[in-house]
């Protein structure tokens, strides 16, 4: 108990200010849907997260939003456990097509509104794996697909710039 | 021990001829049998060699006009030599006797040529599809025969995907996946229990499933780039271990720098995901504040990463004759004094966790998996070694370990406080041989120029942190991959978590599985 509570004070706040930085994003959202959003969704955004056949680097990067230096909750985002309590889906991975059935039971499972992310350059059209015979092209075919962070994986800043960005939070 | 002994004793004990036995390169020996003899002399060599097959897989030759060959890998520690086995076997009529039956640790690698191939292994006990599912493709497509197309319309297999069922009283199943509740990959856990313990515990792959095997054929030297994506946070290991098969064939000289640069960047993988794991198994029992110190510890060695090498996860670093880059004075300095923070951070965690009673409660004597089970199921790597098996490929074969007087880390008990013990001790060795090889390491060229790809075949090998890591590439004269064979220590350790289950309850297996860490879409590529 000592060491923890020694280390909790000479750790201290680990937590980086978010350098502010335009991030090169890909968005597809139409105005309505961002003026739904910023109407229901007001300042917080509950993530469902799909690995659809990615490497684990993106979910990698994803866990590291939330350790204690880039605290991704001190602005709202949270990821949660289920797809009912979610209303956004982000999808990792080339989408292999045995996670095809899971990932459109996933989107279909979440209340609306609701709206798709895609992560990570292989959701976006394969890349790396594009041309195997076991994956779609990309997350976009299997469920309408609002932004992309592109990256490989992209680092935990750029994740978080672009959900702020998207949100206007 | 000599080979050339082993195959005497073969020939004259067990009356199996032998074709041909040739020593392809220094630490790889082909010897090729007829196909009806591949089974007796595969439970030889397991028994001979006291050692798991390492790699069971086939190849297409019917471009040469020749059929499919069947190889089986055993690695001799002693000899320090990879013994393949290698059988042809019939275009038209392709079978062989499963192995499985008298060596368990084929059995994943047969269901797998099984499917890829369409090549039966006769009298094998569970012949079920691992990767390409039944819901979704249809029978009688191998995608790894040369002759396959892709083809639009099939219509998915009828054939159901069988669990294995128990039956009785008070019997229920809890199934998971493969959508999990936290930000994890995908897999299907079926957990069969009657009160509290598990009493069968069944995992079924392949979601992550992309045909990586596939897409490697016809590429060149420049698939290092894929071979990182193959398992995203075990980027280094994989691009060392194709580009070592690819240098083996191409005979291209790796500059010692450049070696000593690899190798610090596999400590620098293991690092981190040591310090992952190691947080992981806190926050799975629920002791929180251990788990952020990890991530904090994680993210200071991914942020050095990237001031080194550009790369947080270190893709991009390998390339075919060496690294992409090298590390400057400043940098080094930047590595040793980032280290030492990290040393400081790591004896205050030990402190923490072993010094909570509560928490050795929950990690001592959980999730065992016994010596003996590890040695049939062919488990490698961490969960090996804390099982009790002193598998290590870094003392094995490589001379930088040699030199930095590398010491394997070792426990016997097999729970997840073994794994946990394995895992820090690897972590302060790693640090320690880290400063060992910058201070080991002459200046010099990081990549050999110029190399002429060529036809040929070699086992490249690594240990990753995970354990051992293994690509085998065959090329065309024109030096394009023609069969690439990839082994990630997860695809036989997954068994290893389903057996140290059973008995514990479901609520544990959070933090069994964590102690393992395995790779979803490294098992299933």
């Amino acid at each position: 108990m000592i060491t923890i509570l020694k280390n909790r004070m000479l750790k201290g706040v680990l937590t980086k200010k978010i350098a502010w930085a335009e991030p090169r994003v890909y968005e597809t959202a139409g105005a309505e849907l961002k003026a739904l959003i910023a109407k229901k969704f007001g300042r917080s955004l509950n993530i469902r997260e799909v690995d659809a056949g990615s490497c684990a680097a993106c979910e990698s990067e994803i866990i590291a939003c939330s350790n204690p230096v880039y605290d991704i909750q001190r602005f709202g985002i949270n990821f949660v456990a289920s797809p009912r309590h979610a209303d956004c889906l982000l999808v990792t991975g080339p989408v292999s097509k045995n996670m095809v059935l899971a990932l459109k039971s996933t989107y279909d499972a979440m209340p609306g509104p609701k709206f798709v992310i895609t992560l990570g350059d292989c959701a976006f059209d394969g890349g790396p794996f594009k041309g195997s015979y076991y994956i779609e092209h990309g997350a976009g075919s299997i469920v309408p697909v609002s932004l992309h962070i592109p990256g490989c994986p992209p680092d935990p800043e750029t994740i978080i710039n672009s959900l702020l960005n998207f949100m206007k939070i | 021990m000599d080979y050339r002994d082993l195959l005497t004793e073969l020939t004259q004990q067990h009356g199996i001829s032998i074709c041909k036995a040739e020593e392809m390169h220094p630490d790889e020996v082909y010897i090729w049998v007829e196909s009806r003899d591949l089974r007796a002399a595969a439970a030889f060599m397991n028994k001979r060699l006291r050692a798991p097959v390492s790699m069971l897989f086939a190849q297409d030759r019917k471009l040469r006009n020749e059929g499919f060959v069947v190889y089986c890998v055993f690695l001799s520690s002693q000899m320090k030599k990879w013994l393949f086995l290698c059988a042809p076997i019939s275009a038209g009529d392709p079978r062989f006797d499963s192995l499985s039956c008298v060596v368990y640790s084929a059995a994943l690698f047969e269901r797998e040529i099984r499917e890829m191939f369409g090549i039966e292994s006769v009298n094998s006990t569970d012949i079920r599809r691992i990767r390409l599912h039944e819901e979704v493709w249809p029978q009688g497509r191998f995608p790894l025969r040369k002759d396959f197309k892709e083809e639009g319309g099939a219509v998915p297999s009828q054939v159901h995907y069988g669990f294995t069922r128990v039956e009785g009283e008070g019997v229920f199943e809890v199934p998971v996946g493969p959508v999990h509740a936290g930000v994890i990959g995908p897999g299907h856990f079926r957990f069969s229990s009657a009160g509290e313990p598990i009493i069968n515990l069944e995992i079924r792959l392949g979601f992550t499933h992309r045909g990586v095997e596939k897409l490697f054929e016809g590429r060149h030297h420049d698939a290092a780039a894929l071979a990182g994506c193959v398992a995203g946070d075990s980027a280094v290991s994989h691009a060392v271990s194709f580009c070592h098969a690819l240098e083996k064939i191409y005979k291209v000289p790796v500059p010692v720098r450049g070696r000593y640069i690899r190798a610090i960047c596999l400590e620098l993988e293991r690092l981190y995901n040591h310090a992952n794991d190691i947080g992981g198994i806190a926050v799975d029992v629920g002791f929180t504040f251990p788990s952020a110190f990890c991530a904090i510890i994680k993210e200071t060695v991914q942020s050095l990463n990237r001031e080194l090498f550009n790369h947080r996860f270190l893709k991009g670093v390998l390339c075919c004759g060496g690294v992409t880059r090298d590390i400057d004075d400043e940098r080094m300095r930047l590595l040793n004094s980032t280290l030492k923070a990290v040393r400081r951070d790591l004896g205050e965690l030990k402190e923490m966790l072993f010094s909570s009673v509560s928490f050795i409660d929950r990690v001592d004597t959980t999730g065992i998996l016994r010596r003996k089970t590890a040695e049939d199921l062919g488990v490698t790597g961490v969960a090996a070694r804390a099982s009790g098996l002193p598998v290590d490929l870094r003392k094995d074969f490589n001379d930088i370990y040699e030199i930095a007087r590398f010491r394997i880390a070792q426990e016997s008990s097999g729970d997840v406080l073994a794994r946990l013990r394995v895992r820090i001790s690897e972590f302060e060795e790693s640090m320690r041989l880290i400063d060992e090889f910058a201070h080991n390491m002459p200046s010099g060229p990081v990549r050999a120029e110029g190399f002429s790809p060529q036809a040929g075949c070699a086992l490249g090998y690594t240990e990753g942190w995970r354990g051992p890591v293994l690509y085998w590439i065959e090329t065309d004269p024109s030096g394009a991959i023609d069969r690439c064979k990839i082994v990630d220590p997860s695809f036989l350790n997954w068994q290893g978590l389903a057996y140290c289950v059973l008995g514990e309850i479901i609520p544990d297996f959070p933090v069994c599985n964590k102690s393992f860490d395995l790779s979803y879409s490294g098992s299933d590529l």
